[in-house]
């Protein structure tokens, strides 16, 4: 019962803003704050569950939606300690969230509408969490990129707004296209869409290996497309044209990790599949690599940590991969307090300064205490630092990479670590030390912004001290039930621990070096592989420029210049044509003389009379 | 409502609203819309009512009326719906209704005359989803296509003599194939029990030999499938859509094309399952032309009726996968999309007909931020197009997801093709959405009034409430197709195995 | 004697003669008595059988011709009567607007 309201609170507010307060400005936000925080206080219980039971049996509740004979497709409910722990971060971090936005939006048009969609969100990602099967999830996996595309759309008065939020509706229905495929397939295979079913058969060896395998991989197309993936990353960083709290909730702390919450709902897939994850494994280490460099070279705040996400999200996905899953849902964690965190503060930050361009700040930490602090502890949590949040869940991932023997991508984490620390140092210094390049006169935002990054900041700073490997139970005893594919070994290494702390040292001092100066535009911009990443490596060139406009453009082209010319004058001209035709030798026949017609008469007659008369 | 004929209610009130306009004065305005409203919603109330009143527990043709009329020749006033016409009886009555309203808007002369074509051809539309005869269903069919004519040549845009023409033409080149079909069915019939009638159920009681089933399908499936209409015969439609006034084109698109699927349904896979089997494999390659390339060429086309016009025809192909899969979950998904697109087409037709009324273009460029000025016809835009993208929530989801569940089993090659036409779907919808309502508005476009009245927003109203209620609860229109389909899939399914069984 | 084939014979010559009329000649009203000629050349052959046959049939039906042509004969010349008015012609090919 209480999951039901959980899930549906969040579309009535929505509704009751669209109908009823949408000219009521403040109204609709308290109806979006009152809703999301209602659905915390109501997760509180099933969390308290949890946590007095690790080995809660997972609680199941459905209603069928369509029944027919061979198709039963239900809409439910499934609380275990996964959907819990989704459940809290969504409402927890959606909460402090819609809090901010009520300060950072304040005076906005479409104040409404911006709560509307937000609602809109938290009940789709909602049911994304307590979903029980394969078609609900895809149905709210398309309603989270709707109010996505509604949200990045919002001041879709700008044309650049618009086509972000086009582009990330179009390259996440790309990666959709996969899901429903492998969801096709698996039905195919088990005859239900039923999340617990489906392990069951799977864990008799109902399924031919190829077959999961192909599964899996369909499967995680659709996390390729949810959490910005090479090569479907493209999306990410243009979906930060929506306003700030959106990109907090949206784009960093909850839905872009919906793709890694999938994985890890279907980890028993990915268990009998080791060929899938290694795969999974590949495509999450080169995303977190490739996203790590581009960052080093981005001006616009809000994209560098956008490009920090998908990096962050690339290490999520190759902790899926390695077998990591408890690690990989340990660091989801994590990352959405620190990442809401640091785009909040950025956003505090542009709220202060009204520009997104580092390089139009500087030297303002004095100015804005509170959300350079916060920023600065959200920035030592992404770096890794001990003993901050990001450096447990990291060192987690690490460590099983390690242990594992993928040495090539522990190899690539370790890298992605170090370039992390550079880039956060170098974002740290840009906008808040060295030389005052903004104009104006900041001050501080007003308290129901600042709150929730304190709280926030609070959270980034000892969220990782529940996965310490040492304290039992811990967080991966907690998650770990209903996750399978292996968790590697949880252990202490003292060697990966040591490694990760002393590259993230490194470069954190590298970025020093650099950055901490007076500067006024960033020192590297002449070397050619900044200028390569600085470009994002050409890849919205290269899918714009030939996926787009010459392919899939092209092939339209070709089809309506057939349709013009071909079936067009072939089958509908044709048919006229015919007619016309038939009619102008018919016409010869139609003398206009009366004697005419009445020699045929007869002739008709006597024909007649002749036939019969023969027969 | 024991004993009160419902279906020739139903199917009569627009003829006597066409009867009743004759005398009305040309001037009297108000009194011509009355009586269309009244005729329309008469029909919808009543559709409504056989919706819940249908008994799904027994299935079969229920509220059956038979009158003998030429006894000699077996031909009988007989209707009678099953779950399938069900859903296509409640589907019409929407689109008309709510098309009577929007022509209260765009249509500004020789109202009279429109509205009695308009209700003629509705007439016809609800004679061929309930006739259970076959000379009444061919009546009615072309009754459902001539009025077309004089619409589209009178009231139409540029280029519509062209184009009412051309329209004619080529259904009447299709609908002579399907009295072909029929003919030989009544006579071949005949000859097998003695006794002619072309009486469908009687008929339906047959199994004809398999090699006049496979030949006599063809004609069939060419008749009614140029209406659906099946590629490569599809391209009198978007220029039909593009030159017909709103109304029309939302009677055109959202329920004239299901005629077609409707007769292939009905009359070729129904008596002819046999033909069925042979020709429906032919049928899940073709519709992947209207599938891909109807989504392509809408992709290219600024001209959004041209667009709104190839998009119906990849939806349609849809329909037809969902048709050939001869199982359970894609025939009622088929029958399903038959309803959701024709309300969702209905709307995007409404929608871009309330655009062109008063900017006089339709090309996707000239526009810009149109959202500014017309916020509510935006937001109808919206839902339009993700519901025809395939969004959750709303009727259409559903209904392809049905489908390509049921034709994942029997044909995985083309149902991933099919669902990849999804993207392109959202692709050109949401392009259209970008480029006419989103970005500056320009000064040129000031003039423009959004929909504020009540009888502006009525109609999209009514048609996006559809789309949202059958979106969230499938069940209140599955349940009823189902009970038409499941005999019907039998019936193609158990012949087979039969012959199978046989050899 | 006088048998059934006499009036047969009798009818077919007067009929034949009645076509010819229609599809030879040139004035209109002529053509209408050919029609006349053809319609009783048929009346003829009706009685015969009737009487040969003994059956009532073919003698009402008689009646009922003649009836048929009389009101046909006053149409048909009120036509002519009026296309004559018009066209100033009775002349057959000269009435071609059928053609358009």
């Amino acid at each position: 019962m209480v999951s039901w309201l959980i899930l549906f609170i969040p579309l009535i507010a929505a509704v009751l803003i669209t109908f009823v307060t949408r000219k009521q400005k403040d109204l609709s936000s308290y109806v979006s704050i009152g809703a999301v925080v209602l659905c915390f206080i109501l997760s509180i219980d099933p969390i308290l569950t949890l946590l007095k039971d690790p080995h809660m049996k997972p609680v199941e509740q459905g209603f069928s939606w369509i029944n027919i004979p061979g198709l039963h497709v239900e809409i439910g409910t499934l609380l275990d300690p996964l959907s819990i722990l989704m459940l809290f971060v969504v409402t927890f971090v959606g909460s402090l969230i819609h809090i901010y936005s009520r300060g950072y939006m304040h005076g906005e048009h479409g104040y409404s509408r911006f709560f509307a969609c937000m609602s809109l969100f938290i009940f789709s990602m909602l049911g994304i969490v307590l979903a029980n099967n394969f078609i609900q999830i895809y149905i709210f996996w398309e309603l989270v990129g709707l109010s996505s595309y509604l949200l990045i759309g919002y001041y879709f008065e700008k044309p650049s707004a618009s086509d972000a939020a086009k582009k990330a509706f179009l390259v996440n229905r790309v990666g959709d296209f996969g899901f429903i495929l492998g969801i096709f397939v698996l039905f195919q295979a088990t005859g239900t869409f039923n999340f617990i079913e489906i392990n069951h058969i799977l864990e008799k060896g109902g399924i031919p290996e190829s077959t999961i395998y192909i599964a899996a991989l369909l499967i995680f197309c659709g996390a390729i497309g949810k959490s910005a993936q090479f090569p479907l990353h493209v999306w990410l960083p243009d979906a930060m044209e929506g306003p700030t709290p959106v990109s907090a909730l949206i784009h960093a702390a909850t839905m872009v990790a919906a793709g890694v919450y999938l994985l890890a709902r279907t980890s028993l897939l990915y268990h009998f599949s080791p060929d899938a994850m290694e795969v999974v494994a590949y495509i999450g280490g080169f995303t977190a690599l490739l996203a790590a460099v581009i960052a080093v070279a981005q001006n616009d705040i809000k994209r560098v940590i956008a490009y920090s996400t998908l990096s962050s999200l690339g290490y999520m996905v190759m902790a899926m991969g390695v077998g990591g899953m408890t690690a990989g849902m340990f660091y989801l964690t994590t990352h959405a307090f620190f990442k809401a965190l640091l785009f909040l503060a950025a956003g505090s930050v542009i709220h202060a300064l009204h520009t997104q361009d580092i390089w139009e700040m500087g030297d303002v930490f004095k100015k804005l205490k509170t959300t350079g602090t916060t920023f600065i502890l959200g920035s030592l949590a992404m770096a890794g630092v001990f003993p901050f949040s990001g450096f447990w869940s990291k060192d987690e991932i690490l460590t099983i990479a390690f242990t594992s023997h993928h040495y090539f991508l522990f190899t690539i984490g370790i890298l992605v670590a170090f370039v992390s620390a550079f880039f956060m140092t170098r974002l740290v210094f840009v906008t808040f030390f060295g030389k005052g390049r903004y104009h104006g006169h900041p001050h501080e935002s007003p308290s129901v912004m600042t709150v929730p990054l304190v709280i926030l900041a609070f959270f980034a700073v000892v969220a990782g001290f529940a996965g310490m490997p040492w304290i039992e139970p811990n967080f991966g005893s907690y998650i770990a039930g209903p996750l399978h594919g292996g968790h590697g070994e949880h252990g202490f290494n003292l060697f990966v621990a040591g490694l990760s702390t002393a590259v993230v040292i490194a470069g954190i001092a590298l970025g020093y070096i650099v950055y901490c100066k007076e500067l006024k535009s960033d020192p590297l911009a002449k070397n050619v592989l900044y200028n390569l990443a600085h470009n994002k490596f050409y890849f919205d060139e290269f899918y714009d420029n030939i996926i787009v406009a010459k392919v899939y453009n092209g092939i339209g082209r070709i089809c309506n210049f057939a349709e013009v010319n071909f079936i067009i004058i072939f089958f509908v001209n044709g048919f006229a044509y015919l007619t016309r035709e038939t009619g102008k030798v018919l016409r010869l026949t139609t003398t206009g003389k009366l004697q005419h017609y009445a020699l045929v008469m007869v002739a008709g007659v006597v024909v007649l009379v002749l036939f019969f008369g023969v027969l | 409502m024991e004993g009160l004929p419902i279906l020739s209610i139903i199917m009569l009130s627009p003829l006597a609203a066409c009867i009743v306009l004759m005398f009305v004065k040309e001037e009297s305005i108000k009194l011509i819309r009355g009586i269309a409203v009244s005729a329309t919603s008469i029909s919808l109330m009543f559709a409504l009512y056989i919706l819940f009143a249908y008994d799904k527990a027994k299935g079969g043709y229920q509220f059956v009326e038979k009158i003998e009329w030429v006894k000699s020749l077996g031909i009988s006033y007989h209707l009678g719906v099953d779950g399938i016409s069900v859903a296509m009886v409640v589907l019409t009555s929407f689109v008309i209704f709510t098309g009577v309203f929007v022509s209260w808007v765009g249509i500004k002369h020789r109202i009279k005359e429109h509205y009695i074509f308009l209700l003629l051809l509705v007439s016809g539309v609800f004679g061929v989803f309930t006739s259970l005869d076959l000379v009444f269903f061919y009546l009615f069919y072309e009754l459902a296509v001539i009025p077309m004519y004089p619409l589209i040549g009178i009231w139409g845009s540029a280029n519509r003599e062209y184009a009412t023409m051309k329209l004619t033409l080529y259904l009447s080149f299709g609908a002579v194939f399907a009295l072909l079909g029929i003919l030989s069915i009544y006579f071949t019939a005949g000859q097998m029990t003695g006794q002619y009638t072309f009486d469908m159920t009687q008929i339906g009681k047959l199994s004809f030999e398999a090699n006049y089933q496979k030949w006599v399908f063809l004609p069939m499936l060419f008749g009614f499938g140029v209406l659906v209409p099946l590629a490569p015969f599809h391209s009198w439609s978007p220029i039909g859509h593009a030159a017909a006034p709103s109304a029309v084109s939302m009677l055109h698109a959202g329920v004239l094309m299901k005629l077609g699927a409707y007769g292939i349904i009905r009359i070729a896979m129904g008596l002819l399952p046999e033909g069925a089997q042979f020709w429906m494999p032919v049928v899940a390659v073709l519709c992947l032309i209207n599938i891909f390339y109807g989504g392509v060429v809408a992709m290219t086309r600024k001209d959004m009726k041209f667009m709104i016009g190839y998009s119906s025809s990849s939806h349609m192909g849809y329909v037809l996968l969902g048709m050939a899969t001869l199982n359970y979950i894609g025939m009622n998904g088929a029958v399903l999309l038959m309803f959701a697109h024709g309300i969702m087409t209905a709307l995007a037709f409404a929608l871009i007909g309330y655009v062109y009324d008063q900017a006089h273009t339709r090309m996707a460029y000239d526009f810009s931020g149109l959202a500014h000025k017309m916020p509510f016809i935006a937001v109808a835009f919206a839902v339009m197009g993700f519901a025809s993208s395939g969004l959750p929530g709303l009727a259409n989801f559903v209904s392809e997801l049905m489908i390509f569940i049921g034709a994942f089993r029997t044909y995985p090659f083309q149902t991933v093709i099919a669902v990849f036409g999804i993207i392109i779907t959202a692709t050109y919808m949401l392009r259209a959405l970008r480029n006419v309502f989103f970005c500056q508005s320009m000064p040129e476009w000031e003039h423009l009034k959004d929909a504020t009245t009540f009888v502006e927003r009525f109609p999209y109203i009514v048609l996006i409430a559809v789309l949202f209620i059958v979106g969230f609860y499938p069940a209140i229109l599955i349940d009823v197709i189902n009970t038409g389909v499941v005999p019907l899939v039998d019936k193609i399914n158990g012949v087979s195995t039969i012959a199978k069984a046989g050899m | 004697m006088i048998t059934l084939s006499h009036y047969l014979i009798l009818s077919l010559i007067l009929f034949s003669i009645g076509i010819a009329g229609v599809l030879l000649r040139r004035n209109i009203i002529i053509v209408l008595m050919s029609l006349e000629l053809m319609f009783n050349s048929i009346n003829i052959s009706l009685a015969a059988f009737s009487h040969f046959l003994q059956s009532m049939t073919g003698r009402i039906f008689v009646v009922f011709t003649i009836t048929v042509a009389a009101a046909e004969v006053a149409v048909g010349l009120a036509i002519l009567v009026a296309v004559y008015r018009q066209r100033k012609t009775v002349y057959i090919e000269e009435l071609d607007e059928m053609k358009h």
